[in-house]
């Protein structure tokens, strides 16, 4: 790998990177059994550097902010370092948001440049506020022939021969803008340095070296943290290759691993739940005899496997299994979200070892990974070399609200100074996740702070940001709190949301009530949804400006009542 | 070829079916997100059943964003 500390900027880096390994093989991209495309890192360097000096000719330069909107392909990860090389701030949005999402985080980014795929523009321009885009310079790939591009150019046709200017940024310079969260109500846009990235990698690439020949799976969005970095930035400075699929169907994702013969793979918890139960569900269908045999194997391989990884063993072993994953998997990481011990364990036992990490975009991604040597799937692990983690105010048990510190942590939140120092006090980030340390310092995750939930597909979910979808309910007054934040549990799954609706008397509302939260429950995103509600008879408390007290009608909800109060949908 | 219309209402028919919901309960209109209660794994399975049938091919990156069966059976006629 590239020792990084030699480098100032993700330009810098990839740009060395570029160089070291030329005929390596750097990126693959297949729809479904087709192949799209296959390029070493001279052939990316070749087609990113024309389109880095026709951004540079349209006035992008040192500083300038410019958007991608994506799924996951090549001309992702070409465009991101054009716009690296020419000293530009990478703003990566979300595909999945909606067209007036994007229109809303293109506003509050201020990006001056847009590259975008032609039908997520399309979906853009036919919005009723696309008339207020500020963006000036829009750049669609793949637009058909005869296509409206109401104003934007054409990706393919955006290049110039001419040898563009490397552009020089320091450490300390702003790389990226990421959006955690916020898209219906307060945007919460992380901003980046080019030392949160460098020093991350650097910490990741010295637990998980990839190295050239490694064949890394791209599927989470590549705009979101983990793929950013584990998809990206992390095979680059590598020499390994990252592999994208234009399509996100489990049986060509499945095909992919035998097909590219897959070194590891980064996925949500809901995924790796989903193969739990295939791989259980094909082993429950053995006969008998074969069932028994497979059992002794695994329990043959657990016991070789007690200490640490012992990939040769395990393949030997549990062969068909192994197959199945391509005969070349290494490990598989899991982020986003917390995942069952049991999962993880069930997977180390079939000589898969997941790394199974904690972490936030403010931290520039990842803050513990569990350990490997011995495996330990009870715990989110260590921190990062370089990263420090503390417990802050913790009760008896030790459980107490997860602090990190250290060189990844972003500098602030875009535009909202009180909401940084709200996050980041004394120079440590607070997560608002509760946890505990562990003798031997592993990180133990048992709740949340934080009025938020975060599903199993590695959502996360703030119940301000769904509020609107039940305005001028038949109620006095309502609030969506994660029920976890009114009755506190310990526990990090099966997290839901409640709508507290204050009405008059709580037995005459409730049935006509419930018809109508269903019918807006209904009209969320399935991810969204509420899990329950409760009838509160008592004015909310409000501070002098009329915004509701959530932190003090919480209070009172959980002195009056427990979660059973909460009347499940 | 089929019209828009005869495309709308197979792809309500194959929707029906598929998630076991009676046919006079859909219009197309409606997000099927929504409607179906169904998450994005759900939605893709769906799409492989229909590009059975139509003997069509539905790139996913090309259905980001398209919610409701109309503008779905549209895609779909357009490349029949």
């Amino acid at each position: 790998m590239l020792d990084l500390p030699e480098y100032s900027s993700l330009g810098a880096a990839l740009r060395a990177a570029l160089e070291r390994w030329p005929n390596e093989i750097c990126l693959i991209e297949a729809d479904r059994e087709r192949e799209n495309c296959r390029l070493t890192y001279r052939q990316f360097k070749e087609k990113a550097l024309p389109l880095a000096r026709t951004l540079q000719d349209a006035g992008l330069g040192a500083g300038t902010r410019a958007a991608i909107i994506m799924t996951n392909q090549s001309k992702w990860l070409i465009s991101a370092y054009a716009i690296f090389y020419g000293g530009g701030v990478l703003v990566p949005l979300d595909y999945k948001l909606t067209a007036r999402e994007h229109l809303q985080l293109l506003a509050h980014s201020k990006a001056e440049f847009l590259v975008v795929e032609y039908h997520l523009w399309r979906a853009i321009t036919q919005d009723s506020s696309f008339a207020s885009l500020q963006t000036k310079t829009v750049i669609v790939t793949e637009a058909p022939a005869n296509a409206e591009l109401c104003g934007a150019k054409r990706w393919e046709e955006f290049r110039s021969e001419r040898e563009p200017a490397f552009v020089e940024r320091q450490r300390g310079d702003w790389a990226c803008i990421v959006y955690s969260s916020g898209t219906g109500g307060r945007p919460k846009g992380c901003v980046m340095t080019h030392e949160n990235y460098l020093e991350q990698c650097q910490s990741l690439a010295s637990l998980f070296p990839f190295w050239p020949g490694v064949r890394y799976l791209s599927i989470l969005p590549t705009n979101h943290a983990i793929d950013f970095m584990i998809g990206f930035i992390g095979p680059f400075i590598c020499g390994a290759t990252v592999v994208h699929l234009r399509t996100l169907r489990p049986e060509f994702i499945r095909e992919a691993f035998t097909r590219y013969h897959i070194t590891y793979i980064t996925v949500v918890p809901m995924i790796l739940k989903n193969l739990e139960r295939g791989l259980r569900d094909r082993f429950a269908a053995l006969p008998p005899k074969k069932r028994k045999v497979l059992d002794r194997l695994i329990g043959t391989n657990r016991a070789l496997t007690r200490g640490r990884p012992r990939l040769w063993i395990s393949r030997l072993l549990l062969r068909s299994v192994h197959q199945a994953f391509g005969g070349e998997l290494r490990a598989m990481f899991v982020g986003g979200a917390f995942t069952e011990p049991a999962t993880l364990q069930f997977l180390y036992d079939l000589g898969v070892p997941v790394g199974n990490g904690y972490g936030l975009t403010e931290a520039g991604t990842v803050i513990t990974v569990n350990d490997f040597k011995p495996f330990r799937a009870d715990t989110v692990g260590k921190a990062l070399p370089g990263t420090e983690v503390r417990i802050v105010n913790p009760g008896e048990d030790g459980v107490g609200e997860v602090a990190a510190r250290g060189k990844t942590i972003m500098s602030h939140y875009l535009d909202d100074p009180e909401m940084t120092a709200a996050t980041i006090v004394d120079g440590w980030l607070m997560t608002g996740d509760l946890g505990k340390l562990d003798a031997g310092g592993h990180l133990h995750l048992l709740g949340r702070k934080k009025n938020m939930i975060v599903t199993e597909g590695g959502k996360n979910v703030y119940p301000e940001d769904i509020e609107n979808a039940f305005d001028s309910l038949n109620v006095k007054e309502f609030c969506v709190f994660a029920a976890n934040f009114i009755w506190p549990q310990r526990t990090m799954t099966g997290e839901q949301l409640v709508f507290v609706a204050r009405v008059d008397d709580a037995a005459k509302d409730a049935n006509d009530l419930c018809f109508q939260i269903v019918e807006r429950n209904r009209q969320l995103p399935d991810f969204k949804r509420i899990g329950g509600y409760l009838l509160w008879t008592r004015d909310f408390p409000r501070t002098a400006s009329m915004k509701i007290k959530r932190e003090a009608l919480a209070e009172e909800i959980r002195a009056e009542t427990d979660r059973s109060a909460m009347i499940l949908l | 070829m089929p019209s828009l219309q005869e495309v709308t209402d197979e792809v309500l028919q194959l929707a029906a079916g598929h998630f076991k919901v009676p046919r006079a309960e859909l219009a197309p209109g409606d997000d099927f997100f929504k409607k179906l209660g169904i998450d994005s794994l759900q939605a893709l399975a769906l799409l492989s059943r229909i590009e059975n049938h139509f003997h069509i091919e539905l790139p996913d990156y090309e259905l980001q964003g398209v919610t409701d069966f109309r503008t779905l059976a549209a895609r779909i006629h357009a490349r029949l």
